[in-house]
C-alpha cells in the first residue's frame, strides 16, 4: 500500500482555506505528543500553551505587543517569497533597523521633539534597506545566492551591534553592562492605555493593508505574481527581474528594520546584544502561515505570538523549558508545507505498487 | 614563527575544516541528485547533540560518531517525506528543517549544557606519530579527520567514475529523462537526502565531539550554511570541496592568530570574518557566471512528479 498524488485540474479553494487550520491542528497534537514524551501532562500544558494567553486583557495586550515585529517582518516576506525572490535575512536586517535608529538617542540624547521620534523610525527603515540592498545588489551584479548572503549578513549585523554596546556606544553611566543609553520619552513608542501596546501595532496594520493593496490592485502586485510564477512570461512582458529582486529587498528590509526600531523603542527601551527572541526568522513561518499574503499575515503573527507567550507561562507553570516555543514554530512550519501540497494535488491510496521499480 | 607555533596553527586549521568538510560533501551528494536541502544547519546542530548526549552517557565517542550520523539522517526524513513525496517548496522545507532542528537540539541538550563531553582522543601510532612536525599532522589526527578525506575520494570516485554516480548525475541533471530510462527518481533522490543528512550530522558530531568537546546552545553558528556556500564555491566538484574547506578553515584560524598577536582588531571583527569571506567567495565565484550556471546540477531544487 502506498500513498500516490493526483493533480487537482484546479487549484481547490476549500483546501488553500483549510491548509492553514489543519496545519495549526496537527501542530497542536503533535505538541502533546511532544509533551507526553518529556513526561508533562499533555492536556494541560496544551491549555497553558495555546489557550491561558486568550484569557487576560493583559495577555491579549502582550499578545498584540508581540505579534507586530512579526506583522512588519512577515508582511514584506510574503511580497518578496512571492516574487520567488528568498530574503531569509531578515533578522540582520532587523538588527540594522534598531542599530540606526539608535543613533539618535545615542548621539542626539538631549534633541528633544516630537521629530527624534520620526528621525529614529526613518534611519530605521533606512538601517534595513541598506542591509538587505547587499544580497540584492550582490544578486544582480554577480548573481551570488541572496538566501547565503542574507543570511550571512545576519551574524554580520549581531556582531556589529555586540561590538558596539560593548565599546563606543556603552553607557559611560552604565555601570559597563553591554547597553547604551536608556531611550528617553520622547525617543519611545507613544503608548495606549497603561500597558505596553503602543503605536507599532498600527504602523504593522497600516502596512498590511497597504501591501494588501499593492498585491491585488496595482501593477506592481501583478509584475511581483508574473514574475515569481512564471519569470520566463515576466521577461516577455517587459519586466525586469533585476529590479523586481531590489524592489522586494528593500521593501521586506526597510519594514524589518522599521520593526527593529520599533522593538527597541517600545518592550526593549535601549540597545543590548540581544534584542530579538528571533523574530526575523519567526516571520519567515509567520509569511508561509499567512498564505503569503499580508492579510493572512496578521492572523498568522497573533498565532505565532500565541506561541511565544505560552511558551514562557509554560515555563513558569510547568517547568518546560522556552526552547519547547522553537519547536513549536518548525513543527508547525512543516506541517503549514505539508497541507500546502493539498491545494493542487489530491491524496490517493494505491493498495499495491504494480509497477516494477527500476535501480 | 617557530615550528612548534606554526604546527598548532595546522592542527587547528585540520580541526576547523573537517566539520565543514563533511557536511558539503553530504549537501554535495544531495544536491548532485537535484536536491536542494537548506537544512544542513538543522542537521549538523542535532548531529552535534545526539552526539555529546551518546558519548557521554555510553562513554564511547565512537557511539558518539554513529549517533550524530543517526541523528542528522533522522532529522532528514520528514523534508524528504516533504519534498519528494508531497513535493513540497524545497527552500521553505530545508529552512523548516533548520528552524527545527535548533529548537529541537536546545530542548534535548539543555540538561548537558556546562557538562563536560567526551573527547575523542587523537591516533598515536607508535613511531610514526613521534616525527617530529609531520608526524602529529599526517599521523596524529582523529579518525574523522582521516574519514572525511576518505569519503572525498570515495565520493569523487563514485560521482564521476561508477554507475550509481551516473544514475545520480542524471536524475539530478534531467529528471524526466532518468524517469523514463525506469529508473526511480525518488528513490535516488531519497537515499542522497538521507546520505547528505547522515554527514550533516558527522559534521556537526566533530564539532561536540572533537572541535569543542561540550555541548553549547546553537554551537554550529552558521558552519551549515558556510558548508552550503562551499559547494557552490567548489562547484560540486569534491576535489575542489576539499580544497574550500580547508582554506576556509584557514582564513578562519589565520584571524585567530593575528588577534594571538596582539593586533588592535576587535573580537567581533574576527567572529564575523568567517561570513564575510563566505560572501566574499560567492561573490567571487558567482561573478564567472558562465561557468557556474555550467556546473550546476541542471534540476537543482525542482521538484518531480512521476507521471507514471
Amino acid at each position: 500500500m502506498r500513498i500516490e498524488l493526483e493533480k487537482r485540474p484546479e487549484r481547490s479553494v476549500l483546501m488553500a482555506w483549510a491548509s492553514p487550520v489543519i496545519a495549526v491542528m496537527a501542530t497542536v497534537v503533535t505538541g502533546g505528543l511532544i509533551f507526553a514524551a518529556i513526561g508533562k501532562p499533555p492536556l494541560q500544558a496544551l491549555w497553558i500553551f495555546f489557550l491561558e494567553p486568550f484569557s487576560s486583557l493583559w495577555s491579549i495586550e502582550e499578545l498584540v505587543v508581540k505579534a507586530t515585529p512579526l506583522i512588519l517582518i512577515g508582511v514584506g516576506l510574503s511580497v518578496a517569497y512571492r516574487a520567488n525572490v528568498w530574503n531569509i535575512g531578515a533578522e540582520g536586517q532587523f538588527t540594522m533597523g534598531a542599530l540606526m535608529g539608535g543613533i539618535v538617542p545615542v548621539f542626539f540624547t538631549s534633541w528633544q521633539s516630537p521629530l527624534a521620534l520620526t528621525a529614529m523610525l526613518v534611519l530605521g527603515i533606512l538601517g534595513g534597506m541598506l542591509w538587505a540592498s547587499i544580497p540584492a545588489f550582490l544578486k544582480i551584479r554577480t548573481g551570488a545566492n541572496e538566501i547565503l548572503v542574507s543570511l550571512m549578513l545576519v551574524y554580520v549585523a549581531q556582531l556589529l551591534l555586540d561590538w558596539l554596546v560593548r565599546g563606543p556606544w556603552r553607557d559611560p553611566k552604565g555601570y559597563n553592562f553591554p547597553k547604551t543609553v536608556n531611550f528617553e520619552d520622547w525617543q519611545a513608542m507613544p503608548i495606549f492605555g497603561g500597558g505596553r501596546l503602543n503605536l507599532g501595532i498600527v504602523l504593522a496594520l497600516v502596512a498590511a493593508v497597504a501591501l494588501a493593496v499593492l498585491m491585488r490592485r496595482t501593477m506592481k502586485g501583478f509584475e511581483v505574481r508574473v514574475l515569481g510564477e512564471a519569470p520566463r512570461a515576466g521577461r516577455f512582458a517587459g519586466f525586469s527581474s533585476d529590479r523586481m529582486t531590489l524592489f522586494v529587498f528593500l521593501l521586506s528590509g526597510g519594514l524589518a528594520g522599521l520593526a527593529g526600531i520599533v522593538e527597541v523603542a517600545s518592550t526593549v527601551g535601549q540597545l543590548q546584544p540581544n534584542i530579538s527572541p528571533g523574530y526575523g526568522f519567526t516571520a519567515i513561518i509567520v509569511a508561509f502561515l499567512g498564505r503569503l499574503d499580508p492579510i493572512g499575515v496578521v492572523v498568522a503573527a497573533l498565532m505565532l505570538a500565541v506561541s511565544y507567550l505560552g511558551g514562557e507561562a509554560a515555563q513558569v507553570a510547568l517547568g518546560i523549558s522556552d526552547k519547547a516555543a522553537r519547536v513549536f514554530q518548525g513543527v508547525l512550519l512543516f506541517w503549514v508545507l505539508a497541507c500546502d501540497t493539498l491545494i493542487l494535488y489530491r491524496l490517493r491510496i494505491v493498495r499495491s505498487a504494480p509497477a516494477a521499480e527500476g535501480v | 614563527m617557530d615550528q612548534s607555533a606554526l604546527l598548532a596553527v595546522l592542527l587547528t586549521i585540520v580541526t576547523a575544516s573537517t566539520p565543514l568538510l563533511l557536511a558539503a560533501l553530504g549537501e554535495l551528494v544531495t544536491e548532485r541528485a537535484g536536491v536542494l536541502n537548506l537544512g544542513v544547519e538543522g542537521m549538523m546542530v542535532m548531529g552535534a547533540v545526539a552526539g555529546f548526549a551518546a558519548a557521554l552517557t555510553t562513554g564511547s565517542p565512537h557511539l558518539g560518531i554513529l549517533a550524530a550520523a543517526a541523528a542528522g539522517a533522522l532529522l532528514a526524513v520528514p523534508f524528504g517525506v516533504l519534498t519528494l513525496n508531497l513535493v513540497a517548496n524545497q527552500v521553505a522545507t530545508g529552512l523548516a528543517l533548520t528552524l527545527l532542528g535548533l529548537g529541537l537540539s536546545g530542548l534535548i541538550g539543555e540538561r548537558f549544557v556546562g557538562q563536560p563531553g567526551v573527547r575523542l582522543q587523537k591516533l598515536q601510532i607508535p613511531g610514526l606519530t613521534d616525527i617530529p612536525f609531520v608526524g602529529p599532522l599526517l599521523f596524529g589526527q582523529d579518525i574523522l579527520v582521516y574519514l572525511s578525506i576518505v569519503l572525498a575520494v570515495v565520493v569523487s570516485w563514485v560521482v564521476f567514475r561508477s554507475r550509481t554516480g551516473l544514475i545520480l548525475r542524471a536524475v539530478g541533471d534531467n529528471h524526466a529523462s532518468a524517469h523514463a530510462l525506469g529508473y526511480s527518481v525518488i528513490r535516488v533522490r531519497w537515499a542522497a537526502v538521507l546520505f547528505g543528512g547522515a554527514l550533516s550530522g558527522l559534521g556537526g558530531g566533530y564539532l561536540s565531539l572533537a572541535y569543542t568537546p561540550q555541548w553549547i546552545e546553537n554551537m554550529t553558528a552558521g558552519r551549515g550554511w558556510i558548508a552550503l556556500a562551499l559547494v557552490v564555491f567548489s562547484s560540486w566538484l569534491p576535489s575542489r570541496l576539499v580544497i574550500g574547506a580547508y582554506l576556509f578553515g584557514a582564513v578562519t584560524i589565520l584571524g585567530f592568530f593575528v588577534q594571538g598577536l596582539g593586533v588592535g582588531v576587535p573580537a567581533q571583527l574576527l567572529s564575523s570574518l568567517p561570513y564575510i569571506v563566505t560572501i566574499a567567495a560567492l561573490v567571487v565565484i558567482s561573478t564567472r557566471r558562465g561557468r557556474a550556471r555550467a556546473d550546476t546540477p541542471a534540476c537543482l531544487g525542482q521538484p518531480f512528479v512521476p507521471d507514471r
